[in-house]
């Protein structure tokens, strides 16, 4: 997806002359088409994430609207105070955008995985976090972030994600999409793990559980009458997300849901510390996790 | 006005800016001074001859910019704004207090203020941002940045000196407040910058080292353009910490204490102040 994200932004850019892309040295065959396009909107900073971020604080208190481009933890973790006093305290219009959220650079190793990054950047003021499942849904969300002129996260997988939604499927900023309509449990899904959770669908269904599949582009603004309804609407919930339990969107459907009294049974799915050191690919160290399926099956 | 007046003026601007700065950390029972005071100087030069900036339009387009990176040092910042007219004189008397806009490090929200800073190593890279939009623009104000000797230690301000020279950001202008105490002690025993003006050769970058309390040396620096062509230039400022207040000169302890009321009027005296 980040091939379709970089072709959403590089259009953008091309009729919004304010609007410019820097990279802290990632994104080679990825970058060319902005770069080549648009020059005098483009800028590789160097292997300094840090200044990446203050640089774009600069460019964005003069006029600009920026987006930063790096992979998994670099232009989240490495820069946390940059983006939190630089960006988000100025409430400036600078949107992340991060490649290989989750587990995607899978045998690269635990530097590489980004686990904790959905959670950290939603606990950010002003900050809204994005994880698209799908190509549809990154190119849709890329300039809905640009257009709301503030601090934005958008955390893409790799490249080769399918396309999950029917073509033409609205994308909105802050609103879960159904997939697929149950009665038994519904599936609450942020990022292309989304993928994981239809299969999860299937396998329940061989076993007479009808369940829903609902995707979450975004962590924040959430979706909370999205959830409200799907709690109301199923005997269980179960959260399920490419990052740590801890912290990220099922804590956070889980604190709405406790805040609201909401009394259904829910469960969130997500990494543990079980994976770190672990060497595999994505799709292995995601097979290290309990079943989807299974999970959702013992809440019922 | 020629030389001498100009400096004649800045210096007793300078001395207005250390007055102040002692009343507020006074009444806000607040820390800093000694940082605030070894800067009068360059924020007089700054604001009384070297800037281009308009009181009224705050967010004027061609306005030059300044980023001070030691955040810190509020107090000074503030007055440096009251006297160049963005802000009342009469509103220091908040700083610091409950529901002022006056934090006790910069803040955005106060009329003139570029960046709000206060953790240090960010205000650098900021600028750096700031002289980027100003090339690709093909405008022609500067950014200035004021950074302490003590928060070179941070690296965020090494990317960015790594990066505005290779951008040719020849509107850039680094001033560091070079008065040789950190948090801890002096710069020497904590982490010592020494050759500061060679490390800053090293990069790239030209170098203007002067006395930072010598208006016409301060002047001169900071109106000229870059020191070395197409590139940023890093104006090393030679400073003594508490500058301005024989007692708090050069003394580690006044970047924590505020003065009391009787040192308020012996600062004052020396000061030529009220």
């Amino acid at each position: 997806m980040r091939n379709e994200t970089v072709a959403a932004l590089t259009a953008y850019a091309g009729a919004n002359p304010d609007v410019m892309l820097l990279t802290a040295d990632l994104g080679y065959s990825v970058l060319e088409q902005f770069a080549e396009k648009l020059p005098e909107q483009y800028c590789n900073v160097g292997v300094c994430e840090q200044a990446m971020v203050g640089i774009a604080a600069g460019l964005a208190l003069s006029g600009k609207r920026v987006a930063l481009y790096s992979i998994a933890n670099f232009p989240t973790l490495r820069c946390l105070e940059q983006l939190r006093n630089d960006v988000c305290y100025h409430d400036l219009p600078v949107t992340v955008i991060s490649v290989g959220g989750g587990l995607a650079y899978g045998s690269q190793g635990y530097t590489h995985h980004g686990l904790e990054d959905l959670g950290i950047m939603a606990a950010l003021p002003n900050m809204a976090v994005t994880c698209p499942a799908d190509p549809h849904e990154a190119e849709e969300l890329l300039p809905q972030l640009m257009e709301r002129r503030g601090p934005a996260y958008l955390r893409l997988g790799r490249a080769g994600e399918p396309v999950l939604h029917e073509a033409g499927t609205p994308v909105t900023l802050g609103r879960a999409a159904i997939l697929r309509r149950g009665s038994d449990v519904a599936l609450l899904a942020t990022g292309p793990i989304l993928a994981r959770a239809l299969a999860a669908a299937d396998a329940l269904a061989d076993e007479g559980i009808s369940a829903t599949v609902a995707s979450f582009p975004a962590i924040s603004p959430l979706d909370e009458a999205a959830i409200a309804e799907l709690a109301a609407g199923h005997r269980a919930l179960l959260t399920i997300e490419e990052h740590s339990i801890h912290g990220g969107f099922g804590s956070r459907v889980a604190d709405l849901l406790m805040e609201r009294g909401a009394g259904v049974r829910m469960a969130k799915w997500g990494t543990t510390d079980a994976l770190r050191g672990q060497v595999g690919s994505q799709a292995w160290l995601l097979d290290q996790l309990p079943p989807i399926a299974a999970r959702a099956k013992a809440l019922l | 006005m020629d030389a001498m007046t100009s400096n004649l003026a800045t210096e007793a601007l300078a001395q207005r800016l250390r007055a102040h700065a002692v009343r507020m950390t006074n009444a806000a029972r607040a820390s800093h001074v000694g940082s605030c005071l070894s800067m009068a100087d360059i924020l007089a030069v700054l604001y009384g001859a070297a800037m281009r900036y308009d009181p009224a339009r705050p967010d004027w387009e061609a306005r030059d910019r300044l980023v001070v990176s030691k955040g810190h040092a509020a107090a000074i910042v503030y007055a440096a704004l009251a006297e160049a007219g963005f802000i009342a004189v009469s509103e220091l008397a908040t700083y610091a207090q409950n529901g002022s806009r006056l934090a006790g490090h910069v803040t955005r929200t106060v009329p003139g203020v570029e960046l709000s800073t206060g953790s240090l190593g960010h205000g650098l890279p900021v600028a750096a941002g700031m002289a980027l939009a100003a090339k690709r623009a093909g405008a022609d104000w500067r950014a200035f940045c004021i950074v302490s000797d003590g928060e070179l230690d941070e690296g965020s301000n090494w990317e960015a000196i790594q990066f505005a020279q290779h951008a040719r950001l020849d509107s850039l202008v680094a001033i560091i407040d070079y008065n040789k105490i950190q948090s801890f002690g002096t710069v020497a025993e904590v982490s010592d910058l020494h050759p500061l003006a060679d490390k800053f050769r090293a990069f790239n970058w030209g170098v203007r080292e002067i006395d930072g309390h010598d208006h016409a040396a301060l002047t001169e620096a900071l109106t000229a353009g870059p020191a070395l062509a197409g590139r940023p230039t890093a104006v090393v400022a030679h400073t003594v910490k508490g500058k301005g207040v024989s007692f708090m000169e050069d003394r580690l302890a006044w970047h924590y204490k505020n003065p009391d009321d009787e040192q308020v009027i012996a600062a004052l005296a020396e000061l030529g102040a009220d």
